[in-house]
This record gives C-alpha cells, structure tokens and sequence, in this order.
C-alpha cells in the first residue's frame, strides 16, 4: 500500500475556481480576470457571486495582464485565469515590466500546465513556464500537487503581497493531501520520511514519487518524498537537510529540464553539498497529443522512471 | 486646481520645463528630448491646471485623478513636471539616469520616486493599466478620471487595440487616452515606417469618442481637454488626438525624429537654452 490513498480524483484547476469562490465570499479586494476560459478555469462561480469583481477580457491576454496591473495599482488584489501557455510565454514582456518590475499584487493562474493537458498536443502543453516565471525578479513560483493543496494555496496567495505564478493542471487526479492543511508558501513538506535517496517532486508527480516509494520499499530501499510545492523561493535548508542525509537525490516534475525544479535543486547543492543527482523531467522535447498518462509513460516521468532513476543515483553515492 | 487657466503662467512653466529635460538629457547625454518637449504642454496642464491630485503621493490614487505614461521613454518631461508640482526636490534632476538614482531612465517604481505607478518603456502595456485602474475606480464609487499617454508609433503594437476594444466594449467612460501625434518615430516619419492610417476613423470603429488638440498651443490644448472631460460619463471612453511638433520650443530640434533619443551637445544646448527663458529657476 502506499503511505497515502486517496478516495476520489479531482482536477486541480477545481481547486483553484474553489478557492478562488471562498476568496470571494471572504475577500472583497479579490478580483479576477478571464481570457475566454471560464468553464475551464472553473472561474464560473466567482463570476456568479461576484459579477461586479469578474472581469471577461476575451481573447486578449496581453490586456488582461496589463489591466490586472492596473487594478493592483489601484489597489486590488487580481487573480488572472488562463492556460499556463497563454499566462506565460504569449505575455512575458507584459509581466516583466507591469507586473514584476512594478511589483504589483497580481496572482498569475495558470491551468493545463505540461504533458497532462492531454489531447491538445504540443502547442498547449507549455512545459517551460517555471523556468521563465521563476526567473522574474519579485515572483514567488508555486506548483501545488492534488485539488486540497491548490485550494489551499489559492486562498494563501492572496494573503501574500505580491506578484505570484501558480500552476495546476487539466486532469482528473488523486486527492491525497489534508484538506485541513493550511499551506505556507516556501516551506517544503516533507510527506514520506527515508535514509536512502531523497525524490523530490512538484504538481501532479508528488504522486508518483508516492508510488514509487512504495516500489522502492518493496525492494528495500528506504526513500524519503518532499513535495517542493513553492518553486520560488525554494526551502533551501529543507532541501539540504534531507541531501545530507540520503546522499543522493531524484526530482521529478511535469516541466522542461531546462529552467526546472531539478535545476534549481542542482544550483543549491552544488553550492552547498555537492551530490548526485537524476532528473525525471522532459527532456528538451515538445509533447505531443495523447492521454495524460500515456503522455506521462512515453516522456519518461512514470513512477517506474523515479524507481530506475532512484537505483541509478544510488549507485553513485 | 484653478478653474481658470493662467496661461501666461502655464506658458512660463513649459519653458522652464524644457529647458529642465535639455539640460537633464545633455549631463548624461543620453535619453528622450524630442518627444519630451512634444508633449511639455500637455504635462503642465494636466499636473498645473486639469488633474485633481496631491504631491503628497498616494499610490493608489484613491479620490485623485490619476495619471499612466505609457510611452515611457519621454520620462524627462514627466520627471521634471512632477519635481516642478512637489512630488520632490527639483535638484533630484541632476540624477536623472545616473547610477542609484530614482529617476530612471524609464520610469520605474522600485526606486519610489513619488508619481510613479508602474514601470513603462517597453510600448503598448499603459492603455492596459490605465483602463484597469479606471474599472476600479468606478468598481470603488471613485468620481475621479484617469488619464494615460501613447505615442503615435507606440499604436503600432496590437495590445494597443486589445485595450482600446476592452475599454470601449466595457464602456470605461472615465478614461482620457491622449495620443501623441507628432508623426515621428525612431526610423522615421510614421507614414514611412508603418502607416497608422486614419487613426481618428479608426478610433472611432472601436467605439471611442474622440477629440482633436492643439498640443503646442496650451490655449488649445486645455480647451479641448475641457471638452474631453465634458465627454466623460457618457459610455465611452475619450481619446484625444493631440498633434505635437517632436522637439517643440529649439527651432534646430523641431518637427524632426533625429532628437527621438539623441541628447544635444555643448554647444546645441547652449543655442537651445539661448530659445527658453529661464522662468523659474535652474535645478
């Protein structure tokens, strides 16, 4: 058995259009921002709630950013809804200097990140936005990994003063997190304690870093799983700690290599307590269309990816 | 705010305005003077005469008229305007783009240079936040207006038009865009580089109601910004096409793009400063 079940699936973007109708009802200076993708980003409630706080810019992404950055000005706190893709690369430059530079209160939300998009293929599988975002001066960076924990962070970044990227996804998938846990932006949470290796893991592979544990036992190895769900700032004494005690690490994540969280991870150790190190990450490729997990399998960020890659870094120790 | 112009009053600070961005841009020799005496005018009415607003700065600009430069690079203008209405110490001037200074040579807020909202240069995003701060005004029972400049070049970037179809389809009829018409940009005379065609018609299209100024011709230009406020409340947003001369008030320096970002040297300043009397005193 693995250390954690679940009882049902859910998408996290549900997390986020469920956190963001409770900011609703609690927040008065929330207001959110949609680019033609209500249904998807689950935003509906909100704007049923909210029609004066709900703002629908159509097919105009570079607007709407520039409008949140307004109405921060102004002095809300906005929340943007679009695709990862179109929350990113299509308007970096506007982010950079209307919403980093300017250090405005925006909370960039960004759904069907990676691969698990699924059957739209490659154009909208972005798989180089934690990279660009984590660059941005002043951004925080988060990547929750099941429904409980995007709610939870949803309502904790409004909270938090200051420009914000989080990240969730398209499909169906395991809830397994406390829906009870408060989330704290940049602490890293420790979620299966092991001497071995440690895998750290953000989205939705902290799940299959749970499977593979269990793998890894049944083989006796001892694994330890830290769920890395702020990408910037990192919890870097977390991320030491468990290295100077396993030795060795995996970090696994739906995203490029390039600009990942297994490179942010291999900056710090390699400062700090030089030790192997395996990516289970895309491997400078684009997606392609397919079902999420069989996207998952052939890009090689399987729960059976970790376990291989857990032995091979092992060895190196 | 005066409900009556003094004009002679306004007109003396336009020239102690440029002289204050020629001699900003001559010490570092680098920045924007052409574009920055375009629109002298047009920053001196509205910080001496049409805006409410307070040097004590509040950067949410909650019951004041707000101001966004959008076309960022004209930030002398603006620095010397908002050190010439109290935002702070005039001798800050002579920091302009130097190292550690607040006045950028963009504008920027991570320094805190009081007046500054949101950092502006790269083109096309200050429609944007100009027409959100506008929906949160009226989203907060605010009455005051927001005011935002482009360039006429600027207009050639599409988030431009993403905006002015935003604003007009959301009905933000408390916003007066102005757009600098002086025909210029840096590879030169707009109708050569990428011709904005009828700009008026095509403002008009988007479902704006637009004015037309005199920007050099103070008289003119807050006459017709009296028409542009007249306009306000009415369901749609105003954009006022003001026609500039680049480089307005040095006779060698007008109607032309090569001042777009070349700074005068000693002897070119000392002919233009020659041009603008010195009315209230050198920073």
């Amino acid at each position: 058995m693995p250390k954690f079940t679940y009882t049902e699936k859910k998408d996290t973007r549900s997390g986020f259009g469920d956190g963001l109708t409770e900011l609703g009802r609690t927040n008065p200076e929330v207001v959110a921002l949609c680019a033609d993708l209500i249904g998807s980003l689950k935003m509906g409630d909100f704007k049923k709630e909210n029609p004066e706080r709900f703002f629908q810019t159509g097919i105009a992404e570079a607007n709407m950013i520039g409008l949140a950055a307004g109405m921060a000005t102004a002095g809300k706190i906005p929340f943007t809804g679009t695709f990862a893709n179109f929350s990113t690369g299509r308007v970096y430059d506007q982010i950079r200097q209307s919403v980093a530079y300017s250090e405005k209160n925006v909370k960039i939300c960004a759904s069907h990140a990676g691969l698990t998009l699924g059957e739209d293929g490659a154009t909208h599988q972005i798989l180089e936005d934690v990279g660009m975002m984590k660059m941005l001066p002043n951004f925080t960076v988060i990547v929750p990994c099941d429904y409980n924990q995007t709610k939870a962070a949803t309502i904790a970044i409004a909270e938090h003063h200051g420009p914000v990227y989080l990240r969730f996804g398209r499909p169906s998938w395991p809830v397994f997190t406390n829906p009870a846990e408060k989330f704290e932006i940049g602490k890293a949470q420790k979620m299966i304690e092991g001497k071995d290796v440690t895998i750290f893991a953000s989205g939705h592979l902290v799940w299959y870093a749970i499977l593979a544990e269990e793998m890894l036992e049944a083989q006796g190895i001892s694994a330890e799983v830290i769920n890395i769900h702020t990408i910037k700032p990192l919890d870097v004494d977390s991320v030491l700690n468990s290295v100077k005690k396993t030795g060795c690490a995996v970090i696994a994540e739906e995203h490029q290599m390039n600009g990942g969280l297994g490179e942010s991870i291999a900056s710090v150790l390699a400062q700090h307590h030089p030790a192997p190190i395996r990516l289970v990450a895309v491997n400078d490729s684009f997606g392609e269309s397919g079902t999420p997990t069989q996207l998952l399998e052939k890009y090689g960020l399987s729960p059976e990816n970790i376990v291989e890659k857990a032995k091979e870094v092992i060895k190196l120790k | 705010m005066n409900n009556q112009p003094n004009f002679n009053e306004l007109n003396q600070l336009c020239s102690q305005v440029r002289r204050d961005i020629l001699r900003m841009v001559h010490a570092v020799n680098s920045g924007h003077p052409g574009g920055s005496m375009g629109c002298t005018e047009y920053f001196v009415a509205l910080y001496f005469h049409l805006m409410k607003h307070d040097k004590n700065f509040n950067p949410t600009g909650a019951n004041e008229d707000m101001f966004f430069l959008s076309n960022g690079h004209i930030s002398p203008v603006w620095y010397s305007v908002l050190a010439r209405s109290g935002y702070f110490e005039v001798s800050e001037l002579a920091t302009f783009r130097k190292l550690n200074t607040r006045l950028q040579g963009h504008p920027a807020t991570e320094e805190g240079l009081p007046g500054i909202r949101i950092a502006s240069g790269s083109l096309g995003q200050g429609l944007s936040a100009a027409t959100g701060a506008a929906q949160i005004k009226k989203l907060n029972k605010d009455p005051q207006t927001v005011y935002v400049l482009m360039g006429d070049g600027e207009i050639q970037e599409g988030q431009v038009w993403e905006a002015a179809m935003y604003a007009a389809h959301n009905k933000v009829d408390n916003l007066i865009a102005t757009i600098d018409v002086n025909g210029q940009q840096i590879d030169g005379p707009t109708n050569e580089v990428l011709n904005l065609g009828n700009i008026r018609a095509k403002w008009e299209a988007f479902g704006w109601e637009v004015i037309e100024s005199k920007g050099n011709d103070m008289e003119n230009l807050v006459a017709q910004l009296e028409v542009a406020k007249s306009k306000l409340g009415k369901g749609k947003p105003v954009l006022n096409l003001m026609r500039t001369e680049m480089g307005y008030g040095v006779d060698f320096m007008v109607g032309t793009h090569k001042w777009h970002g070349v700074a005068p040297n000693d002897e070119q300043l000392a002919n233009a400063l020659g041009q603008l009397k010195e009315t209230l005193g050198d920073y």
